[in-house]
């Protein structure tokens, strides 16, 4: 589904992913970890198309595209999706509102009619259940004033209303107390399937004990280093990142 | 040259009341403001003053009375080039309130047209106020008697057909609300045509005591329209008065809002959004004038500058020494789309009292690009997320529309304007 090789990118002369190679397929669940300033976050925006970020070598294939040509709309299109670890606050635009023009634009580039303001609430009304968010939430202004914890459930229903084909989720884990964490957890499982995939960045092991990956990658210096099954996360939590920085053979 | 074309006008003119008399002499005395002076040092009137104008009565006119702005309303008082149109008019005839032409208001009227007409403004300090008294033939006067509530809203379209010729058009119109008296008043600006017009006008209102009027300034015009248009308003006490002002197009715009808080416990708001593109001048004064004390003032502008034009807010508090207890806020809010665009604010409040709650605000910056990438991100192509921003922007001034109809038109017309911002991105 997805091919990463050998991935480069900057941001303003400063190089931060400096060869990445990942590859995931329909249905799996990556998690990507890795100590603060490795390329995490880095690598969740140039994914999603963040333009501050400047690919300077190497090749993302998406469902048999090239990734790294298209606009983030039209990556959004292909069935990508990015959960923020900042959602923004837009004030003046209601979460219904910007769903509904988000939903039609994606069926508009699929060459797709355009859905009716019923058939919208019935699907927005369904997707609020399944992931625990209050719909009075969604009538006012996107995520403005709203909860950390909040934001984040909200990224997580736009997810379900966006259903995208490759979720990447930003440190969602973070600012989130347990509760909050776990019906982030809940909404993310539930939209787990034989074609859907996901790529989890997080900094700590914590989130991955709700939501169970099939790999698991250590991310430093802007390069993988490491891969393993869930079990490598348990061992980063009990070794902390300072072991895979005398593995690399630094000094501690 | 129309400033001389104007002048030469007044001279050869013969006044038939002390006011016109009054009003030519202090245009002749002030003359056209230049950039020199503080009023007018953002709004360069030398590109209306060496444009050519050659006045042609024009009895064949080519506006499309479809446009959705045009349409609104039942109750329609329609100039076209400054002239009473009654063929256009639509004055549903059970009217509870009273409308005729200045030019053939009768006996009937009289007094009230002493008191009030060209005397709730200044002529002898504002040249353009001075000019249209002077000059000014015709305008509508409307009149709400005591305790009458009108529900419709009253339309009045200041229509300038610009197809086949120039014009210069000076309308004075009078609205009174007597005391306890209830309208929604709405003044349509809307020009077709490439031709470049002069337009001066003056509406003067006195909302007395407990009255209640809403009064709507919409602004719809083509590029060759420089308008100069002054409201004057005078409060008395315990009176509500709300005004909207839209400008949405037009070359060169120049609004001045003035009002005057003459009594307790008044209350007053005062909204405005102006959206100016390619090299429009959109230049909008405010003054509040708290005389008394216990009264309320609340003001929001909004902006959205494109490409190479330019805008301007002035707005002028005053609080004088008796009007304590006065609340009196400001805010304008702008943002520029393009690297080309200028916006010029300008708050300004004086107060003499001590005992008083005021405050003002402007802010001018540019779209969020954190903003755009997220909308982008859940598949909103960029042109789009720019203009559902914009729109977002404007939300809070559009949202004061109390009427619904005129909203949606005014959606409408906003949303097919924003378009312009495509290119821009």
């Amino acid at each position: 589904m997805l091919t990463i090789n050998n991935l480069q990118a900057r941001v303003s002369e400063k190089e931060i992913l400096k060869g990445i190679n990942l590859d995931i397929k329909p249905g799996e669940v990556h998690a990507i970890m890795g100590p603060n300033g490795s390329g995490k976050s880095t690598l969740a925006s140039v994914l999603a198309g963040r333009e501050d970020y400047e690919v300077t070598g190497g090749s993302v294939q998406f469902k048999g595209v090239d990734l790294l040509e298209l606009s983030p709309d039209q990556r959004a299109a292909e069935g990508i999706f990015l959960a923020f670890q900042y959602p923004v606050e837009i004030p003046g635009v209601t979460t219904i509102n910007f769903l509904k023009t988000a939903v039609n634009q994606i069926r508009k580039y699929k060459g797709e009619p355009a859905m009716d303001a019923v058939q919208f609430l019935k699907m927005m009304k369904e997707k609020a259940k399944s992931v625990k968010i209050d719909e009075t939430l969604l009538k006012r202004s996107l995520n403005e004033g709203f909860s950390g914890g909040e934001k984040k459930r909200n990224e997580i229903f736009q997810m379900a209303m966006l259903e995208p084909t490759l979720a990447i989720l930003d440190e969602t884990d973070s600012g989130l107390d347990i509760d909050a964490l776990k019906i982030v957890a809940d909404g993310v499982n539930q939209l787990r399937s034989p074609d859907r995939s996901f790529l989890v960045v997080t900094h700590y092991q914590r989130l991955l004990d709700y939501i169970i990956p099939d790999f698991v990658h250590v991310l430093y210096k802007g390069q993988i280093v490491k891969s393993g099954d869930k079990s490598l996360a348990l061992e980063l939590e009990e070794k902390g990142y300072d072991w895979i920085k005398a593995e690399m053979g630094e000094l501690i | 040259m129309l400033f001389s074309y104007l002048e030469d006008k007044i001279k050869s003119k013969e006044f038939n009341s002390e006011i016109k008399k009054q009003a030519a002499d202090s245009f002749l005395k002030l003359g056209v403001p230049t950039i020199k002076h503080e009023e007018w040092k953002y709004s360069n009137l030398k590109v209306v003053a060496n444009s050519q104008f050659e006045q042609v009565e024009n009895s064949q006119i080519n506006i499309d009375f479809d446009s959705e702005l045009l349409k609104f309303g039942s109750n329609k008082i329609v100039f076209i080039n400054g002239i009473f149109s009654s063929e256009h008019s639509i004055i549903l005839t059970n009217s509870s309130f009273v409308f005729v032409t200045l030019s053939d208001s009768d006996k009937a009227n009289e007094n009230i047209l002493e008191k009030y007409l060209g005397k709730i403004s200044n002529v002898s300090n504002e040249a353009f106020t001075a000019l249209n008294v002077a000059l000014a033939e015709q305008g509508a006067f409307i009149y709400i008697p005591k305790n009458v509530t009108v529900s419709e809203p009253i339309i009045i379209q200041n229509i300038v057909d610009n197809t086949a010729s120039s014009h210069v058009v000076n309308l004075h119109h009078l609205i009174v609300a007597e005391e306890n008296a209830e309208a929604k008043i709405v003044e349509i600006f809307y020009s077709e045509g490439k031709e470049v017009s002069f337009e001066n006008t003056l509406t003067e209102i006195a909302v007395n005591a407990d009255a209640r009027l809403d009064y709507y300034k919409i602004q719809n015009q083509n590029p060759g329209i420089y308008h100069v248009g002054t409201t004057q308003v005078l409060q008395e006490q315990k009176s509500y008065f709300y005004a909207a002002t839209f400008s949405l197009d037009g070359s060169f715009i120049r609004n001045n809002l003035n009002i005057v808080l003459n009594g307790e416990y008044i209350e007053n708001h005062m909204y405005g959004l102006y959206i100016p593109n390619g090299t429009q001048h959109i230049d909008n004064h405010t003054l509040v004038d708290h005389k008394m004390p216990n009264s309320e003032s609340n003001e929001l502008y909004k902006g959205i500058l494109g490409d190479k034009s330019t805008g301007v807010f002035n707005g002028k508090i005053f609080v004088r020494q008796d009007a304590q207890k006065t609340n009196a806020y400001q805010n304008c809010r702008n943002v520029l789309i393009s690297p080309n665009a200028t916006m010029n604010t300008k708050p300004q409040l004086e107060i003499w009292a001590d005992d008083v709650k005021c405050s003002h605000g402007t802010t001018t910056g540019q779209l969020n690009d954190d903003h755009i990438f997220y909308m982008q991100s859940r598949g909103i192509p960029k042109s789009e997320a720019v203009k559902l921003q914009l729109v977002a922007f404007a939300e809070d001034v559009v949202s004061q529309l109390k009427l619904n109809e005129l909203k949606t038109v005014l959606e409408h017309i906003i949303e097919k304007k924003l378009n312009w911002t495509e290119g821009e991105y």
